[in-house]
């Protein structure tokens, strides 16, 4: 039974992984604006059809 | 370009903004636009290969009719303004943060975060929906602040540039982002403490495995360290100044930090010696639990609407800059004018400062100050006060007195916008706070005195435990859930408070103070009626006549007669303050003033437009405000409970039909002053006024009273300095709002109740000796909730009940 404490010494490491993640995108402003983001992912794609565009006339 | 210009009859909305097409029609490529401002925004949008805009919502645009942009940013290429906006500059990137109001949609994100397509030289944009706020990177010598303006403002978006501006952007709110850090640490610590803990709630291995039960045991131990030490510092730093507070006998208040801190400690140390000293089972579960529902309920009660902005001075409605005269640069900022120096006001430009007319006609409306919508007229050498917006031409002023000081902006100086108003949040918890604690250790006391005498072994683990859920979680959080629940429920009857305390205000409020203009009548509409005798004909010249004038009476004679089909105009001369003389198919047209019209001195009412046609006087409009509906029955309600009384700023033209109501509670031609001082006179005499306003004149007023509710035709558009604002559609729910407060905080009273029944059950239970670990985690988290959900739900199922939801 003892090889549950390593298993259960793994697991708060994966899981302060997820912490870490949270704490950083709090720093980092993502929970400000919860509305351009959705948005903004969907621009992407267009922006790099139009910059193949403009490729192609020069 | 292909357009061309048709008359239509049947509706046809504009491609770009979904407007009625009907006064113009421009149609190219099957798609119709109401006006040549949307068919540019078209061409340059087709023109950038951005049509996607119009892919993600229909109809995305901005009306842009009769909107002219026409030299109205030149003020941007002033050095020294230009600089004073910027957040950063260099050689060759500046960065700047645009407040841009009219943001309403994903076309909008889409369309200003490409604008580097647009424009040359701009090298990044990036909006943040939630503030409305563009951030934009350019390079300055490719482009200037004032083209990327320009060309917002063509595109529908005019960025809002005001005094307000050139404060530097405000700091992200720290607090915010340090409770979400603290409720993200405890939530992750609080989760892994309660798996832990299973294999303890379910006696699996005490016996047969040591090594585990006690890895379990340290484990959770250094896992509860981060919620003791930085989710519960809060907690426990506010409970160790109130009581250094108290011993210095600055105060007499508990603060409500100081129950719930000692419940933590308690549970702390219990576990501590149950951990090091016993080896069996501790209460880290709970403690890290109990920390975590309070922090929950301290980030319900900051939420709050962001995107509505409560606390507006004078500086959000006045311009950033003024032309002045005979100086080395064109364009000055309006804080930086001095006594004596010149300066150029266009039509439709608000004054920034006292000053004396030098040159030109002037006709002020000071609706924005005084609410009063009649321009008044003044001659060379009179005072103008600021505030005021020029509606005739151009004129020129001299300043009398700098803006900080002058007559509108040191109501700003007066002492009730220095102090911040007090939310009793706080001040009711804190008499609570006071009984509890003492209660509290005065049953430790005694069930510890109990103890010693009849068995000294089971001392402590009664004191610590009743300690440990005297822990008033339950009260403090039903505040919040409570008051977070009406602020929602409000805002979808669009009626946005500040925060929760105002609705704890708006509960206690027993006078009511209305302002008129605005408020009670609907902004600057009124209802026409024509006295004389007028055929079809005639109406059709007339409109022809009136629909040329921006003049706000041509304007309401214009929409009472629409629709109409207007006519060609052969002759059209306006003259300011007087009227307007036209010739439509070959009938000479003169209205406006009685004196004018007729050419003759005449006693006249402001408020009527005269008619000749072919010099035969045919009669007059007359305007009547028009008071919003269902008024009487509304206020007939509220009068049974409140006191009702009218301020208002203009003239008592219709003082007969409200004086029925407010009897003789009336008073008129009130300054902003006055009003602040008549609110100010109302509370030192014991009332609780709740101030109902709408304009800058009222800011005073709104800011002195208990609770200052700004009423607005647009909720996104500027509305003074307020604790609420409240969308003019929903008027006459107003009552409703006043009733449900005073519910919301009965229900608070009883989950209060309720939480001390479980109170009483659980000290009961802990004074006997035998709460164990298992048992406190259930019953703790178990009473938190449940008080919760009482609280939440019975909050929603009233507002149901009252079809508020």
């Amino acid at each position: 039974m003892s090889i549950l404490i390593l298993l259960v010494i793994l697991a708060l490491l994966i899981a302060i992984g997820f912490l870490a993640a949270f704490l950083w995108a709090t720093h980092d402003g993502q929970f400000e604006d919860t509305f351009s983001p959705s948005v903004r992912i969907l621009m992407d794609n267009d922006r790099k059809e139009n910059i193949k565009e403009a490729e192609k006339r020069f | 370009m292909s357009s061309t210009i048709t008359p239509i009859n049947t509706k046809i909305s504009c491609y770009h903004c979904g407007n009625d097409c009907s006064e113009e029609d421009i149609f190219e490529q099957e798609k119709h636009f109401c006006c040549s401002g949307c068919h540019t925004v078209y061409e340059i949008l087709k023109d950038n290969n951005l049509c996607g805009y119009y892919d993600l919502n229909d109809n995305a645009g901005v009306s842009l009719k009769s909107k002219d942009f026409n030299g109205k940013f030149a003020y941007l290429d002033e050095a020294l303004i230009h600089d004073e906006l910027l957040a950063f500059k260099n050689e060759s990137v500046a960065k700047v943060f645009l407040y841009v109001p009219s943001i309403h949609c994903s076309s909008c994100v889409w369309l200003l975060e490409n604008f580097s397509k647009i424009k040359s030289g701009v090298i990044s944009s990036r909006l943040n929906f939630v503030r409305k706020e563009l951030a934009i990177d350019f390079n300055p010598n490719l482009t200037s602040l004032k083209k990327i303006v320009e060309l917002m403002a063509t595109l529908g978006y005019e960025p809002k540039i005001n005094l307000e501006s050139i404060q530097k952007p405000k700091v992200i709110d720290s607090a915010t982002k340090d409770l979400l850090y603290k409720i993200g640490v405890t939530g992750f610590c609080a989760g892994n403490i309660m798996m832990m803990s299973f294999p303890e709630y379910f006696n699996l291995n005490s016996n047969n495995d040591r090594l585990l039960q006690r890895f379990f045991l340290y484990f959770n131990f250094l896992l509860a360290l981060p919620v003791f030490f930085f989710g519960a510092s809060d907690y426990l730093k506010g409970a160790y100044y109130s009581i250094i507070e108290n011993l210095k006998r600055n105060t007499d208040v508990l603060s409500v930090d100081i129950p719930i801190a000692l419940g933590i400690i308690a549970l702390f140390i219990r576990s501590l010696y149950e951990t090091f000293v016993t080896h069996t089972a501790a209460y880290w579960d709970s403690m890290a639990g109990l920390v975590l529902f309070l922090l929950l309920g301290r980030w319900v009660q900051q939420v709050t609407f962001n995107y509505l902005s409560f606390d507006r001075s004078y500086k959000s409605y006045f311009p950033l800059a003024v032309k002045v005269k005979n100086q080395e640069v064109q364009y000055k900022n309006v804080n930086d004018l001095k006594k004596g120096e010149e300066f150029i006001i266009h039509h439709q430009e608000l004054i920034p400062a006292d000053a004396i007319l030098t040159e030109g006609h002037a006709m002020i409306d000071y609706s924005f100050v005084t609410g009063e919508a009649k321009p008044v007229k003044k001659t060379i050498g009179e005072v103008v006060f600021a505030g005021g917006r020029q509606v005739a031409d151009r004129i020129e002023l001299m300043v009398q007195k700098p803006v900080s000081i002058s007559y509108l902006t040191q109501l700003w100086n007066n002492e009730s916008f220095l102090k911040e108003k007090t939310t009793p949040t706080t001040e009711w918890a804190n008499a609570f706070s006071k009984y509890f604690t003492f209660s509290t250790i005065l049953i430790a006391v005694l069930v510890g005195i109990y103890w010693y005498f009849n068995n000294s072994a089971l001392l402590w683990p009664a004191v610590t435990a009743i300690l440990m859920v005297a822990c008033p979680c339950a009260l403090t959080l039903s505040l919040p859930f409570t008051m977070n629940t009406v602020m929602s429920i409000f805002g979808q009857n669009k009626f946005f408070v500040k925060n929760q305390g105002v609705i704890q205000l708006l509960a206690e409020v027993d006078t009511i103070v209305f302002d008129k203009t605005g408020t009670l009548t609907k902004g600057n509409k009124g209802t026409v009626s024509f006295v004389g005798k007028i055929n079809k004909q005639e109406e059709k010249l007339i409109f022809s006549v009136v629909s040329q004038s921006v003049h706000p009476l041509s304007k309401m004679v214009a929409t009472y007669l629409a629709p109409n089909l207007a006519l060609k105009l052969s002759a059209y001369k306006e003259i300011n303050g007087k009227g307007i003389e036209a010739e439509v198919e070959c009938t000479k047209i003169r209205l406006g003033r009685l004196d004018f019209v007729k050419n003759e001195l005449a006693d006249q009412v402001d408020s009527e437009v005269h008619i000749m046609i072919d010099n035969e006087y045919k009669g007059f409009f007359t305007v009547e405000p028009q008071l919003r509906s269902n008024w009487e029955d509304m206020l007939e309600k509220l009068k049974k409970t409140f006191e009702l009384k009218l301020l208002s700023g203009d003239t008592n033209k219709i003082q007969k039909v409200l004086g029925t109501v407010f009897g003789e509670n009336m008073q008129f031609e009130q300054s902003p002053q006055q009003k602040l001082d008549y609110i100010k006179y109302l509370q030192i005499n014991g009332k609780k006024v709740l101030m109902i306003g709408d304009g800058l004149n009222d800011a005073g007023a709104l800011r002195e009273a208990k609770v200052g509710i700004a009423f607005t035709e647009d909720i996104q558009a500027f509305s003074p300095s307020c604790d609420a604002i409240l969308d003019a559609s929903n008027f006459e729910k107003l009552g409703k709002y006043l009733f449900f407060s005073k519910t919301a905080l009965s229900v608070v009273k009883s989950s209060f109740l309720l939480s001390l029944v479980y109170n009483v059950l659980s000290i009961g239970w802990a004074s006997t000796g035998m709460l164990s670990p298992v048992f406190a985690a259930i019953l703790m988290p178990l009473s938190t909730i449940s008080v919760v959900l009482f609280a939440v739900g019975s909050t929603w199922i009233i507002a149901k009940h009252r079809k508020l939801v």
